[in-house]
């Protein structure tokens, strides 16, 4: 058991993380060299600031789309800043990526902490999921990596309760094998979203900033 | 024209803004709701977010980073012409590229910029609706959609200065401005043109039309076939130059304002050495300067902003800056502005006999926004908006009270040594 241990955060863990981040500056570097314009059109406003001000406006949506987005944006903070939370602050996580891998600390999460985090991303997760198997357009619309990511994501974040109480080797084992493979399949996956979101947002904002617009 | 030339058109036009948007997208659909065709049929498929998904497969295939990975793996497959005629619906029956949906999606997605590429692969495989074809070549060899060419353009510019009573310049040796018009306004809508004309005039401007590029609207965007598109653009070019003119005025028509305006300088590969303005742009300038002066009218109207005019065109304020000098009574519609409908029509749409249903459907939205503000009237700075609110009204029986702003900058304008 030990050595599935070693094996997840040792070898696998270092082989995902170097895949995940080749991988990830392969694929955001490509995709600035696909190009742009030929020629741009005189400016009316400014693109840096266009791109800039819709990278930060879409993060809160207008209230015209509240009615029909609500739920889903929620559940979406919900997920996103759960996870955030849990990823940066669960004392294990602090421990592995702070003490053993930066060699420097921050303050952990209390455990009642970790759970309001936990709870918010697991529902916020499980909406997202459900209106992805319910909603028309979405079902119409949703991949089978778009389920996969979901579920490796719940997989991972499901573990990582289960190993907390560092009680069983094999837990904390199964739960470093999932992130391995997150964190492998991340670059070839919608996980991209976690870096793409900037620079859709940003190209957005840019042009229409150009044209003396905030979108 | 051929499949070909269409996946090649599909492949280079994928640079790395479209890549960004296919990458970024997680399928949300929240795009949905601020659709008005997606509105008006409930169809699932008629959602933003249906109408890339075949961009989606080829950037996969030959641009995605990861490409040759997807391609050893067997992953998609390239579209067969089947498929992208089943694509019409979507592409041009359902989508008049006005850009709302871009507002409603978290990732910031320019949908209608995504659809413009699907529809130029579309005419490059001969598969642009028929009517919108007709007039895109018929815009290339005369001159204009509507098969005005030099010769008929000098007859109607005869015609309105003989019933309206209006100096119209054509083609002198120089001028400061150098003025467009839509084929809308020169066969349907001539008290507009008259209308500018006669603010130019009594301002003193030093402008002209010009027989070598006077054609504002662009079929070549409808269609999506770019080779007309730039013909049309590089007229303008020339005949500004050839006049020197340091305005080129772009009229009531939003998609003509945006291609020469946005769209020129990527299809020419070089920035128009000239200041391009829509016609509120300009007046909402000489207003400010104190030069044009509007008399207020005891009046109560809205305002319909032109999708390819406001939102995607950034002018947004200027028209309102007349409006409220305009009329005693101005109100917004809800939502206005950048968030306003789309009147239905654009892109082409309403031209189309296979999207008459779903657009007057969608136009129901439209009616729905004027009515909830009590107005008596409509303004509009459009042509293409104004025909599809003229064509739908009519089909609705619905009285509307549409309202031209050139025209009532015209009639209301305080000419002071007259
Ligand atoms: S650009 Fe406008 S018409 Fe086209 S999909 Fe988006 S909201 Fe609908
Ligand atoms: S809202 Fe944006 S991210 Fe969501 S499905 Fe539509 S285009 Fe994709």
């Amino acid at each position: 058991m030990n050595t599935w241990l070693w094996l997840a955060e040792g070898p696998l863990f270092w082989l995902s993380l170097s895949v995940f981040g080749l991988g990830v500056a392969w694929k955001l570097t490509g995709l600035l060299l696909l190009g742009g314009p030929r020629a741009q059109p005189t400016p009316r406003g400014s693109p840096a600031g266009g791109a800039v001000y819709t990278i930060l406006r879409h993060f809160v949506p207008r209230r015209v789309f509240l009615p029909g987005a609500g739920l889903h944006v929620l559940a979406g903070y919900a997920f996103h800043l759960g996870l955030f939370i849990l990823l940066g602050f669960a004392a294990p996580h602090v421990a592995f990526f702070g003490e053993r891998l930066l060699g420097v600390s921050w303050p952990t999460l209390p455990q009642w902490g970790f759970i309001v985090a936990a709870e918010f991303a697991f529902a916020g997760l499980i909406i997202l999921w459900a209106m992805r198997i319910s909603e028309p357009i979405q079902k119409l619309v949703s991949r089978p990596a778009d389920h996969a990511a979901t579920w490796l994501t719940f997989l991972v974040m499901l573990s990582g309760c289960l190993a907390l109480e560092e009680a069983h080797v094999s837990l904390r084992a199964l739960h470093m094998t999932l992130v391995d493979a997150w964190l492998f399949w991340f670059p070839f996956s919608p996980l991209m979203h976690t870096f793409t979101f900037l620079f859709s947002r940003g190209f957005t904002g840019a042009t229409y900033g150009r044209r003396g617009v905030g979108l | 024209m051929s499949m070909h030339e269409a996946h090649e058109r599909f492949v280079s036009e994928t640079g790395a803004r479209i890549a960004s948007y296919l990458d970024a997208c997680v399928r949300c659909g929240l795009c949905a709701d601020a659709c008005h065709y997606h509105q008006a049929s409930g169809d699932p498929r008629h959602a933003p977010v249906m109408k890339f998904q075949i961009l989606d497969r080829i950037y996969r295939r030959h641009r995605d980073p990861f490409a040759p990975l997807w391609r050893l793996l067997g992953r998609g497959r390239d579209p067969d012409p089947e498929e992208l005629k089943e694509l019409r619906e979507l592409i041009y029956d359902t989508c008049s590229m006005c850009g709302r949906c871009t507002l409603a999606c978290p990732m910031g997605i320019d949908t209608a910029q995504m659809v413009w590429i699907v529809r130029e692969g579309m005419a490059a495989a001969g598969l642009a609706p028929p009517v919108l074809e007709q007039m895109a070549r018929r815009a290339k060899k005369a001159g204009s959609p509507m098969g005005i060419d030099p010769q008929k353009l000098r007859e109607i510019l005869d015609e309105v200065s003989r019933e309206y009573d209006v100096e119209l310049p054509l083609d002198k040796d120089r001028a400061d401005i150098l003025l467009l018009d839509s084929s809308l306004d020169f066969n349907v809508y001539r008290p507009t043109l008259a209308a500018m004309a006669k603010i130019l005039n009594r301002l003193g401007l030093n402008w002209t039309f010009s027989t070598r590029g006077y054609e504002a609207s662009n079929l070549g965007l409808f269609t999506g076939d770019v080779d007309v598109a730039r013909a049309m653009v590089a007229r303008i070019v020339e005949a500004a130059e050839e006049v020197g003119a340091s305005i080129v005025l772009a009229p009531e028509c939003g998609h003509g304002y945006g291609s020469i305006r946005w769209e020129a300088a990527e299809l020419l590969g070089f920035e128009p050495p000239f200041e391009i303005l829509h016609i509120s742009e300009f007046l909402a300038r000489l207003h400010r300067e104190g030069r044009l002066k509007l008399r207020r009218k005891e009046r109560s109207l809205t305002y319909h902003d032109p999708c390819k005019v406001g939102r995607r065109g950034g002018v947004v304020e200027e028209p309102r800056e007349l409006m409220r000098d305009l009329v005693s009574d101005f109100r917004e519609m809800h939502p206005s502005g950048i968030l306003n409908w789309c009147c239905s029509g654009g892109g082409g749409v309403v031209l189309l006999e296979s999207a008459r249903e779903v657009q007057l459907e969608a136009f129901r939205i439209k009616m729905r926004q004027v009515e909830d503000t009590g107005a008596e009237g409509v303004i509009m700075a459009c042509a293409f908006c104004h025909y599809t609110f003229d064509s739908s009204a009519k089909h609705f029986g619905w009285d509307c009270g549409i309202e031209d702003l050139v025209q009532m900058v015209a009639e209301q304008m305080v000419v002071e040594d007259a």
